[in-house]
């Protein structure tokens, strides 16, 4: 979509900034990514007063132009690169109107940067509320730049900022804040020469922050190097120097322009919540108390929906087999692409509802709280607090939470939590584990109320945060560190959770897991419906020819006639001889060939075992109808010894193979994705599989 | 006296950092010299620790609490 003026909303974290975004754009946004790096751009667009399309950027949360995070080093890039198709012609700079003195400086750097800027000054409801007194009026004349009071959580100003982005002038009028130039007079005349840039502050910029932007040549990137070593420019000192003339610029702002009383109230409040939320007992008991809670409400309310998805899907195949004429490319739709399709969407509820609960959980302040009471833990096995969030989120798809994983500022605590993400328990190792439990361990209960099923998955779960912690400790002492990690992190104040934010992060996690797993998961299908399809040479004539000697066909029923037909082949087809050609290997794990064929294809996504297990039983009805497969696995016997061939020995090598083994391309992608090196994926596959291969072995010989 | 050996409810004004690296991040986020600071609240295992300052809550590691020095005469 084409837009008239491309405008950029920065400010503090926790400002509102996606509360503004979400109001000026309604539903009209999508994510992309920026040219060049993996931070995703949340983009959206917005009619102005005058008719014009506003394309509005949603740049990450930062307190400064200097990035502590992946994420926000993005921020300086987007505003500074003149050539970027991101670059705006206008800032929002979303202020918070109760904590004016710390959100100003971000707002003074991007101002000396001379783009074209608005002020936004949000929350005013809350400062009012709060007894502090702004002259907006003489605020903005000392400023030079148009200020918007606005409360984006209750719509109030929305127009006025809309009108004041369509009256924006096309150049910088702000007044200079301070005298950038005083920090390194010579080294900044001189990259604004060589550079060619125009002002002092976008120079003295480039010479904090070469390294990291890619739109400098290596050459510039060299020279400004050179150029420090020769005026001894020493980065942090000048960053602190500047941070202080610019907070004496602002105190004296402050002073002249708002008044704010002694005691904030709603502070107070958030602090009784924190009294029992953080309490050193009830603390914990809460969290672990939301934690079971969270589950138990995915499998509580995600069955409905998924019933409903499989059954829409088995209604689609049936429709389609029937106005369809029978033959390859409807077998292909059906089998491959369908039951693919349904393989993915089926998860939509469980994880939407996931992520609602973490959306709820980060927008009312408590993700930030378990962090505080969690990183003490989490530092001992090599993770930060901030790790537990992506952890928490691994239970849901390791994908989204890998991507969350920018956040964490320390690359060493970043790389351990990508590290193990995949080993907790996600989604889709849900149906296998249901499909083995169900298989092979009864249906009663325990010490009263306890379901001995819900038991043995509950353990997988434990055994899955255990194994994670376990990992992490071991990866603590390969990775070497470096830089310093630390945790200075804002607690915000609590606030009710923005239903419409949570909605709209919900709605974009739960797509960016359907595209991300499901492009993977449908052309895995349509691989395995074409090795399960076809065999080598004319062993599938030879098979019909068998089959249709009157032996067969007048002795057996038809349906399982078919099924013996189909089994027959597939044992034959490409999918079969790869089972086959594996199950030396995984024999020692109590695996037959079948298991093999399954193992081979959820090697792309840990779903596909389901189906897999499906057409290699050869149930009719095909995935959906798990209880069938149940019954078909469950009178499974070895051809040689007459046993059944999912013992309980079998059943749970199976599961503890699943737990550990990283049967997942859209999170082999992600993590490339996320490091720029295929070392890192290459490393975890390896780890985990044979973590999967050991395990399974001691589970099976102990069981057996 | 740094913060980090400041009692739960006890005040302090900042004087100066230790660790330049870590001044810097801590003034971006307000904690500045001159700026009163209150410890708030220790988490529940003993380490990070919340404080109160210029306005908001702000939670960092006792580590990082020992490169924030105080002025003394205060209680």
């Amino acid at each position: 979509m084409k837009a008239d003026i491309r405008v950029a909303l920065t400010g503090n974290p926790n400002t509102g900034k996606s509360s503004l975004f979400n109001i000026l754009t309604g539903l009209n946004q999508k994510i992309g990514n920026f040219p060049g790096v993996t931070v995703d751009k949340k983009i959206g667009y917005s009619t102005l007063p005058d008719g014009r399309r506003a394309e509005i950027i949603d740049l990450p949360g930062t307190y400064s132009l200097y990035p502590k995070s992946k994420d926000e080093s993005i921020v300086f890039s987007v505003l500074a690169d003149k050539a970027n198709t991101a670059t705006p012609d206008l800032v929002v700079v979303v202020l918070d109107a109760t904590n004016l003195k710390r959100n100003l400086l971000l707002y003074t750097q991007i101002a000396d940067l001379k783009i074209p800027v608005i002020v936004a000054l949000n929350m005013m409801d809350l400062a009012r509320k709060a007894g502090i007194q702004i002259n907006v009026d003489e605020f903005a004349k000392k400023l030079g730049v148009p200020v918007i009071p606005i409360a984006a959580r209750k719509g109030e100003g929305i127009e006025q900022l809309k009108q004041a982005i369509a009256y924006a002038n096309k150049v910088a009028l702000q007044q200079d804040t301070i005298d950038v130039t005083a920090f390194a007079p010579a080294l900044i005349a001189q990259i604004s020469e060589e550079i060619e840039v125009e002002h002092p502050y976008y120079a003295l910029q480039l010479a904090h922050q070469h390294e990291h932007l890619s739109f400098l040549t290596p050459a510039q990137s060299d020279r400004i190097e050179s150029l420090e070593q020769e005026h001894s420019f020493h980065s942090q000192k000048a960053q602190a120097a500047e941070t202080i003339a610019r907070y004496n610029f602002i105190n004296d702002l402050l002073y002249d322009t708002v008044k704010t009383p002694e005691t904030a109230h709603h502070e107070t409040f958030s602090n009784k919540i924190d009294h029992i939320l953080t309490h050193r007992v009830w603390g914990f008991v809460i969290f672990l108390g939301i934690l079971l809670f969270i589950f138990q409400s995915i499998f509580a309310w995600s069955s409905y929906p998924m019933d409903l998805i499989e059954a829409l899907f088995v209604w689609a195949e049936e429709g389609l087999r029937s106005i369809m004429p029978a033959g390859i490319l409807t077998s292909l739709l059906v089998d491959g692409v369908l039951a693919g399709l349904s393989g993915v969407l089926v998860f939509i509820p469980q994880i939407a509802i996931l992520f609602v609960f973490i959306s709820i959980l980060e927008d009312t302040g408590y993700m930030a709280r378990v962090t505080f009471m969690m990183d003490k833990l989490m530092r001992k096995v090599g993770l930060s607090g901030k790790s537990v969030v992506p952890l928490i989120g691994g239970f849901a798809c390791a994908v989204p939470s890998i991507m969350g994983t920018r956040t964490i500022e320390n690359w060493k605590d970043r790389m351990i939590t990508i590290m193990v993400t995949p080993l907790v328990t996600c989604s889709a190792r849900l149906p296998v584990y249901t499909l083995l439990i169900a298989l092979v361990v009864p249906n009663r209960n325990v010490w009263w109320i306890f379901n001995l099923q819900g038991l043995v998955l509950t353990g997988m779960y434990l055994f899955s945060l255990i194994s994670a912690i376990i990992v992490a400790f071991v990866f603590k002492f390969i990775l070497k560190a470096r830089e310093r990690g630390y945790f200075i992190m804002e607690l915000p104040v609590y606030r009710a959770p923005r239903w419409k934010n949570v909605l709209f992060s919900m709605y974009d996690r739960s797509k960016t897991f359907v595209l991300e797993a499901g492009k993977v998961i449908i052309a895995v299908s349509i691989i395995l419906w074409v090795l399960a399809s076809y065999g080598p040479g004319n062993r599938f004539e030879q098979i019909d020819q068998k089959y249709s000697s009157p032996e067969y066909t007048k002795s057996l029923a038809p349906d399982a006639f078919s099924r013996m037909v189909a089994s027959e082949k597939l044992e034959n087809s490409y999918a079969g001889m790869l089972g086959h050609a594996i199950e030396p290997v995984i024999r020692p794990l109590g695996f037959d060939w079948k298991i093999g064929i399954a193992l081979i294809t959820s090697f792309a996504a840990r779903e596909v075992f389901v189906g897999t297990m499906a057409t290699i039983y050869s149930v009719e009805g095909d995935t959906d109808n798990v209880q069938s497969l149940k019954e078909k696995m469950d009178s499974a016997r070895n051809p040689q010894t007459g046993q059944p061939v999912f013992t309980v020995a079998v059943a749970f090598s199976l599961m503890v193979f699943y737990a550990f083994a990283m049967q997942c391309a859209s999170t082999v992608a992600v993590v490339y994705r996320e490091t720029k090196n295929w070392k890192w994926p290459v490393i975890q596959l390896a780890y985990m599989t044979t973590l999967a291969y050991v395990a399974s072995f001691i589970t099976y010989t102990l069981l057996k | 006296m740094d913060l980090s050996q400041l009692e739960v409810g006890q005040t302090g004004v900042v004087k100066e950092f230790t660790d330049l690296e870590m001044s810097v991040k801590l003034m971006e986020m307000g904690c500045l010299p001159g700026e009163t600071i209150r410890v708030v609240r220790v988490a529940p295992l003993g380490d990070p620790i919340a404080v109160n300052v210029s306005g908001y809550q702000l939670s960092l590691r006792k580590l990082e609490a020992s490169t924030i020095i105080l002025h003394s005469t205060q209680n």
